[in-house]
């Protein structure tokens, strides 16, 4: 244990979060003075994020390090404990925290909310700091505390503009899902504890559990952490909740809470249960599969430009999912190195999705903040009014999109080579699915690049929709900074993975016994998993053959020819009336899945009649979950409250009369 | 890296240079002559490149510099596609750079920059395009890489050099797994190079052009790197379908005059590939732009077939 002014890992961290907590204390005592926050308090919560990650990857080498703080209840201290999975998700939290925090610096400075700065400024502090105590927690106490004090401060921050009335109904629906999953963690934390009654981590870990009590552990919390991640069916929070929220807001609750609920259950589900069952990894699989399509086809149908992002982070927990069900199903079979390679596949897509759906989601804000427009439908153009934003979007774009040389193709790599494994599993069912889950796969990222061409070109290419895009602003000088920090992040991970996974090396090794550290590191800059003659990824070469083909081109065409440029109008076909509005819209752009995919979705369409004055399109994308699931689900409680509310008479002499039925009634069962 | 590599590395890069537009217009020829009419000379896409780069380009007014970027990457993207696929000799330096994933990726990078430069001008068409060659790039790209895995696992390997040298040292015999996925990867490669069923190179038919609604906004230098891409991308997957179904007579690392031999070997593989795919064009009828997805979900079935036949019956 260490003494509290130690100079170790776990201190530093700890520092962290309490310098965040004093920073948010800091904006509501000074209420009044509204550039505080955006000037000082901000920038300054954006260098502790730095801090964080680097301590945070300085302590994934470290022996992990405990700690027992005496404050909460008189007998119940807080556990907290440092090591290599807590140090890796501090390593994200930090990382896409430090950008964010910046971008939210020049954000919060023209933005006209309705929660004073000062506030916002504590709930955003309070927020980060308890996911920092979730990721280091070391018994359920202290996790649930965290990530209630998490849920609530996210809660807040999504109710920012409360005043409209669906910002309302979004926080009371994420607050909802938020707490059943609560229910579902605190119950697998119960069943962990296996009547011993002590809650801490370490104590759980050296417990033996049965087949079944194991499985019931493992499904609790699929549904707990599930129900924070978005998993299908209980996604339906995060396309309200996203939207509603502040943009840097959105980002740091689809960048970084949903990687809390994938901590969570990584903990859970490799570091306190030892065994695992092939079944758990086929239901993980599958799950994650469906979720990923199911997110990745209906973020190409929305028209809002954050809903759709916020489809797209369910596609990607998705993803994230698949690959640790296939660790699952891999370690379930003994073989770990293949468990630690699609581990490795997971991890990386949860740092990079930390760090390309923050940017996303931060440039989204920047083009709110320009345009005050949501809608798809009503933007364009918008790379010649912000050019910064557009290019530095670009690169987010690219890696959502999964292309190489960026980032997210090298988490999509790593899993599809993890696929071309499971030949090997002893399992001939098993084997003949798996090709089947590659395939969803694929299809999954082919879907995501028609998404991202769909959010990038409506948005920034084209011409301006509306007449006033032609007068928006660039993003101010914090914006970009955090952009361009978050953008590294997309384009350094990319480029160099054989680097970033010694990272996760030393979780790989925690978690499954395995790690691809020492094969990736022996072949240098080239990644290679397993052996070079089975694959070898080079983002570097491949970078350099593309630039070094692009730059002889260029060149060669101007050496030999010429380099002259007439500009003119559009030609199209030798159409002269070219208006904006003959580009297409979301919906069009979206039409050709929603007419592929049709029956995943609850169209509505109201067609105009020939003797309309106004002739109104309109359609309208619904959830079948909404239908098939939460509606009778509320419609069945709504009549149970009411049965209940039957007893409630409101006179003293009745309930009088049912403490004195429920008497006798003891009495005859306790003397039966 | 063994100068001999270098020498067949480079040699690759040259040689689909210099031969893709040939190879395109072999296709052209073969394709008039088929259907009666009189055909172009076989260099006529090196004079209509020749005379692009020597015209101005005209660039709309509000285009932004991602357009004028764009026809470079793509040139870029597929220059370096088939510098990676085995043509010539499987001992190539850049292969291990980039697997049989990385080039699915590596052709999905570059369709995505097409596309995104076709919707910079806001034109109606390029919009247009642009939906329809992401829509079929979504569908085609799963099969492809279906295509890549089975011979994946038939040679315990994604990368393109190592598959090629398993699947050509095997004994000659029709395997059922790559015979499923050689379907597939026909009915792909159509696609994905707009050709006739589903697209049509020829044409400038308003509504239904796809390649060609893309690219409509460019012109002078810019469209002649576009037009050069697009027959090293037709190269690129026939050199793709003949190392994966037809490797026989490629050079391995130790024999340089080998690597002088296949040379003969690639272009005659190529002039018959280039006569079948004029047939296949001639023979079949477009087809309208929503029985695309059926043709599509067609070879992806085939290709998951294709993959379960090689885990059943390991052939």
């Amino acid at each position: 244990m260490n003494a509290l002014f130690d100079c170790t890992h776990l201190n530093g961290v700890l520092a962290v979060a309490v310098a965040w907590l004093v920073i948010g204390v800091a904006g509501v005592c000074a209420m009044r003075r509204v550039e505080l926050v955006p000037r000082i308090l901000l920038p300054a919560g954006s260098v502790f994020g730095v801090a964080l990650f680097a301590i945070a990857a300085h302590a994934l080498f470290a022996p992990a390090e405990a700690a027992v703080l005496p404050i909460g209840l008189p007998g119940l201290p807080f556990h907290f404990r440092l090591d290599g999975l807590s140090a890796f998700f501090l390593m994200v939290i930090g990382g896409a925290a430090a950008g964010v925090s910046a971008f939210a610096a020049g954000y919060l400075r023209k933005v006209e909310g309705e929660m004073p700065p000062g506030l916002v400024g504590l709930q955003y502090h309070v927020f980060l700091a308890s996911m920092v105590l979730v990721v280091l927690a070391d018994d359920a106490y202290a996790f649930m505390v965290m990530w209630e004090t998490m849920a609530l401060s996210s809660f807040f921050l999504v109710i920012v503009n409360h005043r409209i009335e669906e910002n309302r109904r979004a926080g009371y629906l994420y607050l909802l899902i938020a707490h059943i999953g609560a229910i579902g963690i605190l119950l697998c934390f119960g069943v962990l504890q296996a009547n011993t009654g002590d809650y801490t981590f370490a104590n759980m870990r050296v417990q033996e559990h049965t087949p079944f009590w194991a499985s019931m552990a493992f499904l609790l919390a699929l549904f707990g952490f599930g129900a924070k991640a978005g998993l299908l069916p209980l996604h339906v929070w995060l396309p309200e909740a996203h939207p509603a929220a502040p943009s840097p807001v959105s980002a740091l609750m689809s960048g970084v809470m949903l990687k809390t609920a994938i901590y969570g259950f990584l903990r859970i589900t490799f570091d306190l249960l030892h065994v695992h069952l092939w079944w758990w990894g086929l239901l993980l699989l599958g799950i994650g599969l469906i979720t990923g399509l199911f997110g990745i086809v209906f973020a190409a149908v929305q028209v809002d430009m954050k809903r759709l992002l916020a489809y797209s982070s369910i596609e990607n927990i998705g993803l994230i999912f698949a690959a640790i069900g296939l660790s699952v199903l891999f370690s379930s079979f003994g073989m770990t190195p293949m468990a630690a390679l699609a581990l490795t596949a997971a991890l990386y897509h949860v740092v990079i999705h930390a760090f390309f759906k923050s940017l996303l989601f931060v440039s989204t804000g920047a083009v709110l903040h320009a345009t005050s427009q949501r809608s798809l439908g009503k933007l364009g153009g918008l790379i010649r009014y912000m050019p910064w934003v557009a290019w530095i979007c670009l690169i987010g774009v690219l890696t959502s999109a999964g292309l190489p040389p960026l980032s997210g193709f090298v988490s999509e790599w790593l899993l599809l080579q993890g696929f071309l494994f499971t030949p090997e599993l002893p399992s001939s069912f098993l084997n003949m699915l798996i090709p089947i889950s590659a395939a969803l796969v694929a299809l999954i990222a082919a879907l995501a690049g028609y998404t991202m061409v769909k959010f990038f070109g409506i948005i920034f290419l084209g011409q301006p929709r509306e007449e006033q895009l032609a007068h928006v602003h660039d993003a101010g000088r914090w914006e970009r900074a955090g952009m361009i920090w978050l953008a590294c992040g997309c384009v350094l991970l990319g480029l160099l993975p054989a680097q970033f996974i010694q990272f996760i090396d030393p979780v790989t090794r925690q978690l499954t016994g395995a790690g691809l550290g020492s094969t990736v590191a022996a072949n240098g800059w080239l990644l290679i998993p397993v052996a070079a003659e089975r694959a070898s990824y080079g983002p570097i070469i491949f970078l350099a053959g593309v630039a070094a083909s692009f730059a002889l081109a260029f060149l060669l065409v101007r050496k030999l020819y010429h380099g002259r440029l007439r500009r003119s109008a559009p030609w199209d076909c030798g159409f002269p009336w070219l208006t904006p509005r003959m580009q297409d819209t979301a919906e069009g752009f979206g039409q050709p899945i929603r007419q592929i995919f049709e029956s995943l979705f609850r169209v509505e369409r109201q067609l105009p009649t020939p003797f309309d004055a106004q002739p109104r399109y309109r359609v309208s994308i619904g959830d079948h979950f909404w239908y098939w699931l939460y509606l009778p689900v509320a419609h069945v409680t709504e009549r149970m409250a009411r049965l209940i509310g039957l007893m409630q008479q409101g006179r003293i002499s009745v309930y009088l009369l049912y403490s004195f039925v429920t008497l006798i009634a003891l009495l005859v069962w306790v003397t039966r | 890296m063994n100068p001999l590599g270098v020498i067949s590395q480079l040699l690759a890069i040259i040689v689909a240079l210099a031969l893709a537009p040939l190879l395109t217009g072999w296709v052209n020829q073969w394709r008039a002559w088929l259907q009666n009419k009189s055909a172009p000379s076989l260099l006529q896409q090196y004079r209509m490149l020749h005379k692009l780069f020597n015209k101005d380009s005209v660039v709309a007014v509000h285009a932004s510099p991602f357009f004028r970027i764009a026809p470079y990457i793509i040139f870029g993207c597929m220059t370096l596609a088939c510098a990676i696929i085995p043509m010539l000799s499987t001992d190539l330096p850049l292969a291990s750079a980039a697997d049989a994933i990385a080039l699915v990726g590596l052709f999905a990078l570059a369709r995505v920059f097409i596309s995104l430069a076709a919707m910079d001008v806001g034109t109606a068409f390029g919009n247009l395009g642009a939906r329809r060659e992401m829509l079929i790039g979504f569908l085609a790209e799963p099969a492809l890489l279906m295509v890549l895995f089975t011979a994946a696992l038939i040679s315990n390997s994604t990368s393109l050099t190592s598959i090629v040298d398993t699947l050509g040292g095997r004994e000659l015999a029709i395997f059922p797994s790559l015979a499923f996925a050689g379907v597939a990867f026909t009915m792909v490669s159509l696609a994905e190079n707009a050709r006739v069923p589903v697209d049509n190179p020829a044409t400038h038919l308003e509504l239904t052009m796809i390649h060609e609604a893309l690219i409509l906004e460019y012109s002078g230098r810019h469209l002649a790197l576009v037009e050069w891409a697009a027959s090293l991308k037709l190269f690129a997957y026939s050199c793709i379908g003949l190392a994966l179904f037809i490797p026989w007579g490629m050079a391995d690392a130790q024999a340089p005059v080998a690597l002088l031999l296949a040379l003969p070997v690639l272009i005659l593989k190529l002039a018959v590939g280039g006569v079948l795919l004029a047939v296949l064009e001639t023979v079949s009828a477009k087809m309208r732009i929503f029985r695309v997805p059926e043709f599509l979900c067609t070879a992806f079935l085939l290709a998951v077939i294709a993959m379960l036949v090689h885990i059943l019956l390991g052939a």
